[in-house]
């Protein structure tokens, strides 16, 4: 493992009360088995000085309260515990969710300028889409904002060139080789195609997101009728 | 300890920006979900500490000013941070030390004298439901706040007041010596990070010897910094965790300083991340206003913050 010819896992300064451990070059789902690791053992390690833990593709933040460790004593912790890193196998066994999803160009409004790009009619952008499972790489951007992969390439589009001010609440979305579905409507660039009626982020659910670093999703089409039954919300992105 | 909820005041009028404020939401940020917490933690922790509260009790953050509060009962406050042109009952406000407020009486923030965040302490502290363990308000989430739906202040709403035992009080005002003068021209002290031997030399020499004058792009999430635009031979990276004060710097060379609000992680170059009592300090910045930056040592950084919380344990 190496990036910029040094070798890896580096820590890396984040401030006064972080470092952020690189521990990957690559977006590879193996990663996941070693960032929950070290995860779990900086739980460990740091105790009540711990602050928070943000774990992403290649890299894990490590959070701490400066009035109780100095960054040093936190950098000696982190390097005793790399030093014996075993990787959790467990952690690529993570839960499967299926998200009931109605493709739909009133709720997906980018479905077919999609299939125009990609050279595939609008049923088999949906059939590409849905027929994948994606991994949970990281949450991020937004409470339960989940950033999945990794997409089919022939569906790989880029961002808007202008972002949308509002993507309404449970878009399911695409760009580049990621998926995601939208917890809560905000500002967004990603091409939308389709809604799901799943709740993704629900703070009186014990983990408060529906979606964790390391579960497996599956899109699953159902019809109007059926995304309607499931509490899905068909007012059309213009109108939202 | 006994504690019993009663309304403080009424909402007359909501200003552009009055959000309650604890320490902050921690230990979900693997969540996706923010910090949240005071943009300027020095005005925030003194306006606890002058009004007796212990040290992560919730006060209001006044951003520009325009709220008009009512007093529903006898409170004691203390207003820190920023000079907003506050009043009592049309007299001056006087900053940085207790006051009792009698039923009734009229707290009015004008508009941005000094500095652009006041805050507003009330012995007790103010209550409302936590929300993943915090009452910070983060509007964009949906978090916190008196309604714990991250809702802005609105006329008429009511701000309630928890009865809790004081800390003794040390202090009833702060000498004028601690009181910080925010029009000054900041120094932001930046601890250098992993990818500052990307950007090119005269970017680092510009970087930490040019002034930096804070756009209007600048809210919680974080400050716009404009001048001679820096080049980085990195333009964007995978996406990772990003700390409190990360001074990014997008493809247009224009670094943003991140703060309390900021997205919990991103994939732009960072040039190091600024102290938490700099992150402060830029948060008081009005648009317009000169800072420089300059590189400090983990060490003194860790000194200086050490120093200042053990004012408030």
């Amino acid at each position: 493992m190496s990036a910029n010819g040094q070798r890896l896992p580096r820590l890396e300064a984040a401030g006064l009360d972080g470092w952020l451990v690189r521990l990957f070059e690559r977006i590879d789902e193996d990663n996941l088995a070693w960032i929950s690791a070290l995860a779990r053992e900086c739980e460990e390690a740091f105790g009540a000085a711990l602050i928070d833990l943000v774990p992403s593709y290649t890299t894990l933040l490590v959070v701490f309260d400066p009035m109780q460790l100095t960054p040093a004593a936190a950098r000696r912790y982190l390097s005793q515990r790399l030093g014996q890193l075993q990787s959790d196998k467990a952690a690529l066994a993570g839960k499967v969710h299926e998200l009931p999803t109605w493709y739909d160009p009133s709720v997906g409004p980018d479905l077919e300028r999609v299939a125009k790009h990609a050279g595939l009619s609008v049923e088999q952008v949906i059939d590409c889409h849905a027929s994948a499972t994606y991994r949970v790489f990281a949450l991020g951007f937004a409470p339960g904002f989940a950033f999945m992969g990794l997409l089919d390439e022939r569906l790989e589009v880029p961002r808007l060139d202008t972002p949308r001010q509002r993507v309404p609440v449970n878009s399911v979305a695409i760009t580049g080789r990621q998926t995601a579905a939208y917890p809560t409507a905000t500002p967004g660039g990603w091409n939308i195609l389709g809604r799901t009626a799943a709740k993704l982020f629900d703070r009186e659910r014990e983990g408060f997101s529906l979606l964790n670093v390391g579960d497996c999703v599956r899109f699953v089409p159902v019809g109007r009728d059926t995304f309607v039954s499931k509490g899905g919300d068909t007012t059309p992105v213009d109108e939202t | 300890m006994t504690e019993t909820n009663h309304v403080g005041f009424r909402v007359e009028r909501a200003g552009p920006l009055a959000l309650l404020q604890d320490a902050g939401r921690f230990g979900v940020r693997r969540l996706g979900v923010t910090q949240g917490g005071p943009a300027d933690l020095h005005g925030w922790a003194w306006a606890n500490r002058l009004a007796g509260n212990p040290w992560a009790a919730a006060a209001l953050e006044v951003t520009f000013g325009g709220l008009t509060l009512a007093a529903e009962c006898d409170v004691t406050i203390a207003v820190a941070g920023a000079d907003l042109g506050a009043t009592l009952d049309n007299k001056p406000l006087p900053l940085w030390q207790r006051v009792n407020v009698g039923e009734g009486q009229i707290l009015r923030f004008g508009s941005p004298v000094n500095g652009l965040r006041a805050y507003l302490a009330v012995a007790g502290g103010f209550y409302a439901e936590p929300v993943l363990g915090s009452v910070s308000c983060v509007s964009r989430e949906g978090l916190g706040g008196f309604d714990g739906h991250g809702s802005k202040l609105a006329e008429g709403d009511r701000l309630t007041v928890s009865e809790k035992a004081g800390q003794p009080v040390a202090y009833t005002q702060l000498p004028e010596k601690e009181r910080i003068d925010y029009r000054e021209p900041a120094t932001l002290a930046l601890l250098p990070g992993a990818q500052v031997s990307d950007f090119t030399g005269a970017s680092l020499y510009a970087a930490f010897n040019q002034a930096w004058r804070v756009d209007d792009r600048a809210d919680r999430m974080g400050v716009r910094l404009t001048g001679p635009p820096l080049a980085c031979r990195v333009t964007s990276m995978i996406s990772e965790g990003i700390g409190l004060g990360a001074v990014q710097v997008p493809p247009d060379g224009q670094p943003i300083a991140l703060l309390n609000d900021r997205q919990t992680i991103g994939g732009y170059p960072r040039l190091g991340a600024l102290t938490p009592l700099s992150a402060a300090r830029l948060a008081q910045c009005l648009p317009g206003q000169a800072v420089h930056l300059r590189a400090t040592s983990t060490e003194s950084a860790l000194m200086a913050y050490r120093r200042f919380r053990h004012t408030f344990f």
